[in-house]
């Protein structure tokens, strides 16, 4: 406990509280757990009532069902990762359990296409695999090893639609007997894995300045490669398969974590000037991509032209339809949509019978999911954990932006499944897979006594804060950039005082960030940086450990460690 | 890092308040623009989501409504379609609403926010209340009455109660069932198609909005006019008119069917149809005197609603004296329906006031709860009481001793007026048979029921069309239905 104390007060304010007096919350997470399920089997009560006025046949099998599943998977991690944060389950328990009664609600309106029994069989895979990573998977750094590989199989998956026929205009499907899958879908996790082990690994490098324009330091030239290189595969799916919402999240996801990884506010630049470009370039050249963005700035074009109300269009007026409260479950017209109402358009038919009230309460459950994810990276001792926490956590925020956006006529639409409410069981069985890593990760960040674990290479910006940890991280120098205790301590005390001002939500912090990116803290930290290792040039890419320095420095906030 | 995964989180929060500014802009403030939208099927599917309420005459329902398990789920359905179509209207899924399923759709569809004690509440929880029920005060005995007499014949009966001016009976015939258009079906079309194509025209409202020159009818007014300006004192003494008449300013000549006209008394004119007389009472009252009379008993009212919307009737405002000698004799551009020739005969009938007419007796929400008690409009005195008096005694003579003898009612003091008008190029078309009138049981000062009647087509036989021939025994059957 002295250890801990001293700790404590070594760590600037900007630090999240000490970790080990969290408790396990097994109980919580299990009258959690019930209660999602309760709540799953009430909406769909709700909608049995409301369509025959009698209890649906199949809501106790569906209750037990979920509730069974849902057992199994908080025994697991019980067992298996004590430690793992209480509300991630249960928040994806409800949501998927929401996800469907949704479909059992809206196939009540479409006689020939019954998705629930479907949508629940993937559901049962996606617990299944849940269960499997929190049993598997002792440690998300097993997946560091893997990352090579991780990146091969996504882009295999990601290319092996294009052998297969065109799905509705986009080639995003393989269909294997009778099943169909998006491959993209598992692409999803597999490349997030693979940028948070790639960054890990060279953030040092591309965290060093190149030019600056003004007060944007732009990343060094020679450094863009990879960059560029998955910028163009983004772009390459989306021509090949016309996916715009596969692509896009990509991208988000690359350049958010080349964010978290550097710090450098120039990335989020270049990010910002290609994805533009990329977007213009396609908007323009693809009609199917074209005739998208036409929709979102003249949502009643159609109407206007006589050809009666669009998908967009349509949408919108489920969503108004629904009000502060909505119509109830099972008494909206959101069928009205037609085609996609189940997947891409689901999210209209929860505005429209739970009304604004509901849709508040969903967008909410997401935000809930994605912030115990980003309070895992925050965590953690290991850069790639925290990277893959954020990037696993980015991905469904941004999914639900980009999707919810598209629908409720904020963004151009984009296809992209609601994730665990939409159908689609790939999207679904992705999902869960998510939701287990997050677990695992979360495990391994409320741990009790690991903080200070500084067997990975990170171990020496992770624990920069405490004199103790830096001195230790000093030592081992496994991973990459590893840094001398003094610069770090240096680089932690001048940025941990910098970051120390900004909060969360504090004093305009993501604001100062955004426009004064590293102006401050690198200014602070250059001097001595120079001073300590003046043989080294910041270009030099060959010794791994020294020239680091600046470049960590300059991102020093996660020095306040 | 950690200050870079914290920004990672500010954004997301950020993405978040846009979806959820973005939510709300959609939900809150668009609701009414996107929910009124033509496009914008939820509006037609909650209306038709749930019974529409009923039409009842006489405390019975003559609307039902029949499930037809499609999207816009019920259709309207008629008891007795054809006999209250020109009082219910039809109510369709494609082709909307007429009369008074159009004038009280608020209350029948239960869109209407009297329908709720706090409508407010029902707007936020999205709640649609059952349709309300609109109590007619048509009396089922003389609408058949009416229905009945008309026949085959086209034409039509309005009738009013004088004192109130409640609506008694409203028929037109030939009919059709409105039922037929209910639906979403091919069947509506094919009925829109064919009903409204047919040659007999059995969708016009001939009671209210088809309008008719009232012909010798109009006299009524014509006498009350001359009475009111003081051109006839006596009704008994010899008025100084020349038959044939010259009509002024021109050569032509305007004789008459009758004998004796040549200086008759108004009472013995009235009785006989003099048109000279008459024309040239008109005449000698004058365009404004003729017309302010006209637009007292109704005519040129474009505003009138009982609450469906009912044709203006018409009487030039802008003539020379020979065209209001011609309109005197309801000729020339003069045209009543028969709802407004109603009117005049319960003006007489009620001592010279006149209650506008109504439809609507009360409106009670789906329990039977009253909403509504029924538009009371304000009587108005058109006449003065001795003027109307004296219109009475002549009306009686003609019915005792004149045209209308066979609208007499035994023990009923009975008043009418024929009238036979001639129509088309050069008079070619078949002459209308008009007959006005009013009874009063003999042991009472309150008339019971003011009719008019109009028919188009009465006979093959040009020579044998007369309002005392063809219409006064229907009025006498619904007279009779009134009192009986």
């Amino acid at each position: 406990m002295t250890a801990l104390a001293r700790a404590a007060a070594a760590r600037p304010l900007d630090t999240p509280p000490p970790l080990p007096l969290l408790p396990r919350r097994r109980g919580v997470e299990l009258a959690l757990l019930a209660g999602a399920v309760l709540i799953s089997v009430c909406g769909y009560v709700v909608v049995g009532l409301a369509r025959w006025h009698a209890l649906p046949a199949g809501a106790l099998r569906y209750g037990a069902g979920l509730g069974g599943l849902a057992l199994l998977a908080h025994l697991a991690v019980r067992f298996r990762a004590p430690y793992a944060d209480p509300l991630l389950l249960p928040t994806a328990v409800l949501l998927n359990g929401l996800g469907l009664v949704l479909i059992f609600r809206l196939d009540l309106d479409t006689p020939a296409d019954h998705a629930a029994p479907t949508q629940l069989v993937w559901s049962t895979v996606g617990f299944v695999l849940f269960i499997a990573v929190v049993v598997l998977l002792d440690d998300h750094r097993t997946l560091q090893r893997h990352a090579a590989r991780c990146a091969a199989l996504a882009l295999l998956l990601m290319a092996s639609p294009i052998l297969f026929p065109a799905v509705n205009g986009a080639k995003i499907w393989i269909r294997l007997a009778g099943f169909s899958i998006q491959p993209g879908e598992f692409a999803k996790v597999l490349i997030t894995v693979f940028f948070a082990a790639y960054l890990a690994a060279n953030r040092g490098v591309l965290a060093r300045t190149g030019r600056s324009m003004g007060r944007l330091q732009l990343p060094a030239g020679r450094v863009l490669g990879p960059v560029v290189a998955i910028w163009l595969v983004s772009v390459a799916v989306l021509v090949l398969e016309r996916d715009l919402g596969t692509s896009l999240l990509f991208f988000g996801i690359f350049v958010v974590l080349l964010y978290v990884a550097t710090g450098r506010t120039g990335w989020i630049a270049v990010g910002l000037l290609l994805a533009g470009i990329g977007a213009a370039a396609v908007g323009t050249l693809e009609p199917h991509v074209h005739v998208r963005v036409e929709d979102w700035q003249h949502p009643f074009a159609g109407i206007a032209a006589g050809q009666g109300p669009g998908q967009l269009a349509q949408s919108l007026f489920a969503f108004a339809a629904g009000g502060m409260f909505g119509t109830g479950l099972g008494q909206g017209h959101s069928y009205l949509i037609g085609f996609a109402m189940k997947s891409d358009f689901i999210l209209a038919t929860f505005g429209e019978e739970l009304g604004l009230a509901g849709l508040t309460a969903l967008f909410l459950l997401y935000a809930l999911l994605v912030a115990r994810g980003y309070r895992a990276a925050l965590g953690l001792p290991d850069a790639f954990g925290s990277l893959l926490a954020v990037g696993l956590a980015a991905l469904p925020a941004l999914q639900v932006f980009v999707i919810a956006g598209g629908v409720m006529g904020l963004i151009p639409l984009t296809g992209m499944a609601m994730p665990f409410l939409a159908q689609g069981g790939s999207s679904v069985v992705t999902n869960w897979i998510i939701v287990a890593l997050l677990l695992r990760i979360s495990n391994r960040a409320r741990m009790p006594g690991k903080e200070g674990e500084g067997e990975t290479g990170k171990a020496g910006e992770a624990d920069g804060g405490s004199a103790a940890g830096g001195a230790e991280a000093g030592g081992s120098t496994a991973g990459p950039p590893a840094v001398p205790a003094g610069e770090a301590a240096h680089g932690a005390s001048g940025a941990g005082a910098l970051a120390g001002r900004d909060g969360l939500f504090g004093s305009g912090s993501w604001v100062v960030g955004f426009l004064k990116p590293t102006g401050s803290p690198a200014a602070r930290s250059r001097p001595p940086s120079a001073a300590s290792a003046p043989s080294s040039p910041p270009a030099a890419p060959a010794a791994p450990a020294a020239p680091a320095a600046p470049a960590d420095d300059a991102s020093a906030p996660e020095a306040g460690r | 890092m950690i200050r870079c995964i914290r920004h990672t989180a500010a954004f997301s929060f950020l993405l978040l308040m846009a979806l959820l500014v973005n939510a709300a802009r959609v939900q809150i403030l668009e609701t009414e623009h996107y929910g009124n939208s033509p496009a914008n099927r939820r509006t037609a599917i909650a209306r038709y989501a749930q019974p529409r309420g009923a039409l009842l005459v006489a405390g019975r329902p003559v609307t039902g409504s029949r499930d037809s398990g499609g999207r816009l789920r019920y259709e309207r359905s008629y008891t007795d379609g054809p006999l209250y179509a020109p009082v219910t209207g039809y109510s369709s899924q494609i082709y909307g609403t007429s009369l008074l399923e159009s004038a009280e759709d608020g209350v029948l569809s239960g869109a209407d926010d009297r329908l709720a004690a706090f409508p407010w509440w029902d707007r936020l929880t999205g709640t649609h209340r059952a349709g309300g029920r609109v109590h007619t005060t048509i009396d089922p005995r003389m609408q058949r009455a009416a229905f009945e007499g008309l026949g085959d014949k086209k034409g039509a009966v309005a009738a009013i109660e004088p004192q109130t001016g409640r609506v008694l009976a409203l028929v037109s015939t030939p009919s059709y069932d409105p039922g037929e258009l209910s639906g979403n079906g091919r069947a509506a079309g094919a009925a829109w198609r064919r009903l409204n194509g047919a040659e007999r025209r059995p969708m016009l409202n001939r009671a209210l909005g088809e309008t008719y020159p009232p012909g010798s009818t109009f006299k009524v007014v014509t006498a009350a006019a001359a009475l009111e300006s003081g051109a006839v004192t006596d009704i008994d003494a010899p008025t100084d008119s020349p038959d044939p008449y010259p009509l002024p300013g021109t050569a032509t000549r305007l004789g008459n069917a009758a004998k004796g006209c040549a200086d008759a008394p108004l009472k013995d004119a009235f009785r006989a149809s003099c048109n000279t007389v008459f024309a040239r009472l008109g005449a000698e009252v004058g365009l404004r005197g003729m017309a302010a009379t006209a637009r007292k008993f109704g005519f040129n009212d474009r505003r009138l609603r009982i609450p469906s919307l009912v044709a203006p009737s018409n009487f030039d405002t802008r003539m020379d004296p020979s065209q209001v000698a011609l309109s005197a004799i309801g000729q020339y551009d003069t045209a009543a329906t028969p709802l407004q020739m109603a009117m005049v005969s319960a003006v007489v009938a009620n001592g010279g006031r006149l209650a506008p007419p109504y439809l609507v007796d009360k409106v009670t929400d789906a329990r039977g709860v009253l909403v509504e008690d029924g538009p009371r409009p304000a009587t108005r005195q058109v006449i003065g009481p001795v003027t109307a008096q004296q219109l009475q005694e002549m009306m009686v003579d003609v019915v005792a001793h004149g045209s209308g003898r066979r609208a007499a009612l035994k023990g009923v003091t009975v008043g009418g007026k024929t009238g036979t008008a001639q129509h088309g190029v050069r008079n070619e078309g078949m002459p209308y048979a008009w007959f006005i009138s009013w009874a009063r049981a003999k042991d009472s000062y309150q008339p019971a029921v003011a009719v008019a009647v109009v028919v188009e087509d009465a006979a093959a036989d040009r020579a044998d069309i007369s309002g005392g021939g063809s219409a006064a025994p229907i009025a006498q059957a619904v007279m009779a239905a009134a009192l009986g």
